[in-house]
């Protein structure tokens, strides 16, 4: 594999006398489809906050595209090119569909762009999303499924090179579940790396290249998804045995 | 039209400069002056509270810095009406940058009752500091006669621009006015604003899609800020007299956070009509009632607004209010 798109290196997070992650090493190839599992609690987001800049991890290195990350602010990792969503949407809920996509499009795009070419941008986003009709509604408005779709095309805007997915799939139904992955397989078929937190095994298994699986802050394993199936690790964690 | 804020703008000015002409009522003056100038207290809070969604507990303590400055300045320098509004919004803005970095980082209710607290320790400062007349206050004559290149602007006998002082300083204070309400309009209509709605819509996610919301906060408590200190400017030439009890009046922290909510925060209507509404009402219950009733007002309809219309008045007049 050529040089990794992301690194991370021993990184470590403690919550007070707490060990949310410990010494969780482990790579991102450029272009991967990369499945994060692990029961809950177990630090998936946790590490996806130290890799975003919303939480400081307190040991270990986290290099993105050949830069140290430790100490960069979360927009500036943006604009870098790493993009969460929230596991629970957080949508700007005093503005419009499309004014939620507008915002990292005007923040992180080219200086000075037009309001015309920002909107068309916007636009063709939620067109693949298949959300253009809601394009001028507010966000109250939004079903659960629009909310994490409207999550993941407000992320797409932002342009990034990696794409941290956290659960987007929780609550959906099975063609629901089927829709979000034909538009993650897409964008990552047009060049875009991609982290998936998901608990829905079928989802997770059927979209990975890789996949590594969480305990307790640790990382128990990693592999194809047809060896993390048979890890018995992995299946203590999840039956709790 | 393409101009109409900006004829808006003009047209006010005009209205505001007959209204100099017409020999009114003297009173009249008195009680369009301090509703002129809640329309740039309330603006200005609106631009950090309404569009950031940070609430400041501290204007009093802008608006005094803003009138000791003047007092300062004209102790010091004998300094002009204009000198003194400019720097005096040099030295608030600084005020807000500075408050700002060092509570901005933290959640808003630290930045809240760090406001709340300058406001206070400012009063104390000022009050044992007897350049500016300390606890007791300073009254003054009324300011020099300005001129500009020769040519005097105010002349009883109507030979010049402004018949006295009090019509000047009220022209002053519109333009002051029409001025805040054209930059957070401007602030409102482009990036900085809909940055700032995502700050207050949520601030992590803001941050993850690449909105640099330290420095967009910074920005507006300055601007806040500074543009308070420019309506606290005006307020001892105006009045002839200040002390820190009318300097640093708490009232302007109520009023100041109450116009817009009344008014609506999430436009640049909202604390104009606002600050036009509730400052009439009050300068009619001064006179009428006493200033007790006045605050008992202001917190009637406070409460009723943010229970029943959180988006103020014009918010439901364009039916935001469901
Ligand atoms: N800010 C915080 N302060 C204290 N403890 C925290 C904080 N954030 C997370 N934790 C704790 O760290 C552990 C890991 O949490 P995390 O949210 O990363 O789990 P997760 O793997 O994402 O779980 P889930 O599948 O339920 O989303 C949990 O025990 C959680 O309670
Ligand atoms: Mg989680």
């Amino acid at each position: 594999m050529s040089e990794p798109l992301l690194k991370v290196d021993s990184v470590t997070k403690n919550f007070g006398g707490f060990t949310a992650l410990s010494n969780v090493t482990t790579e991102v190839g450029v272009g991967e489809r990369f499945g994060l599992i692990g029961p809950n609690g177990s630090g998936k987001t946790t590490l996806i906050n130290c890799i975003s800049g919303m939480l400081t991890n307190d040991g270990g290195n986290i290099i993105f595209d050949g830069q140290n990350l430790n100490g960069m602010k979360a927009h500036k990792r943006t604009a870098a090119g790493i993009t969460r969503t929230f596991q629970i949407p957080r949508p700007f809920h005093s503005m419009t569909v499309m004014d939620n996509l507008k915002i990292p499009i005007e923040f992180l795009g080219i200086a000075g762009a037009s309001q015309k070419a920002i909107e068309d941008e916007a636009m063709s986003i939620l067109e693949t999303m298949g959300m253009a009709d809601k394009a001028n509604g507010e966000t109250t408005g939004l079903t659960q499924i629009e909310l994490r779709k409207l999550e993941l095309a407000r992320a797409i805007a932002a342009k990034p090179k990696l794409l941290i997915s956290d659960e987007a799939m929780a609550g959906l139904t099975g063609n629901e579940v089927d829709e979000v992955l034909e538009i993650l397989i897409n964008f990552n078929e047009q060049g875009m790396t991609i982290i998936m937190i998901e608990h829905i095994m079928r989802a997770v298994m059927q979209f990975s290249h890789r996949i590594i699986c969480l305990d307790a802050g640790e990382l128990i394993a990693e592999g194809t998804p047809d060896v993390i199936v048979k890890d018995k690790g992995v299946e203590r964690a999840y039956l709790g045995v | 039209m393409r101009y109409k804020f900006e004829i808006g703008c003009i047209l006010v000015l005009l209205a505001a400069y007959l209204f100099t002409y017409l020999e009114v009522n003297r009173f009249l003056y008195v009680a369009g002056f301090p509703i002129l100038q809640f329309v740039m207290i309330a603006t200005a809070w609106n631009i950090l509270g309404g569009y950031g969604g940070y609430i400041n507990f501290g204007t009093a303590g802008f608006l005094g810095v803003g009138s000791y400055t003047a007092v300062a300045l004209i102790q010091w320098l004998g300094a002009g009406i204009v000198e003194q509004v400019i720097i005096a919004g040099v030295v608030a803005g600084f005020l807000g940058l500075s408050i700002g970095y060092f509570t901005l980082r933290l959640k808003g209710v630290y930045f809240a009752i760090a406001t709340l607290a300058l406001a206070i320790v400012l009063e104390t400062f000022v009050n044992n500091w007897d350049f500016v007349g300390g606890a007791a206050g300073i009254s003054f004559l009324p300011p020099r006669k300005p001129e500009l290149l020769g040519y005097v602007f105010i002349d009883s006998k109507g030979g010049a621009l402004f018949g006295n002082t009090k019509e000047y300083l009220f022209f002053i204070m519109a333009v002051l006015a029409v001025f805040s309400v054209w930059i957070a309009r401007s602030i409102e209509k482009g990036k900085l604003g809909r940055g700032l709605n995502s700050i207050k819509d949520n601030e992590e996610a803001a941050e993850c899609m690449g909105v640099p919301t330290l420095r967009l906060k910074l920005f507006a408590t300055t601007i806040s800020g500074s543009l308070m200190g420019m309506a606290g400017a005006v307020f001892p030439s105006f009045l002839t007299f200040i002390d820190p009890l009318t300097a640093f009046n708490l009232e302007f922290a109520v009023n100041s956070l109450a116009m817009p909510m009344i008014g609506g925060t999430f436009t640049w209507i909202g604390p104009v009509v606002g600050a036009v509404l509730l400052g009439t009402v009050q300068q009619w219950a001064i006179v009428t009632f006493s200033s007790e009733l006045n605050l008992l007002i202001l917190g009637v309809l406070l409460i009723f607004f943010v229970t029943v219309a959180p988006h103020g008045i014009v918010g439901w007049f364009m039916k935001k209010n469901k």
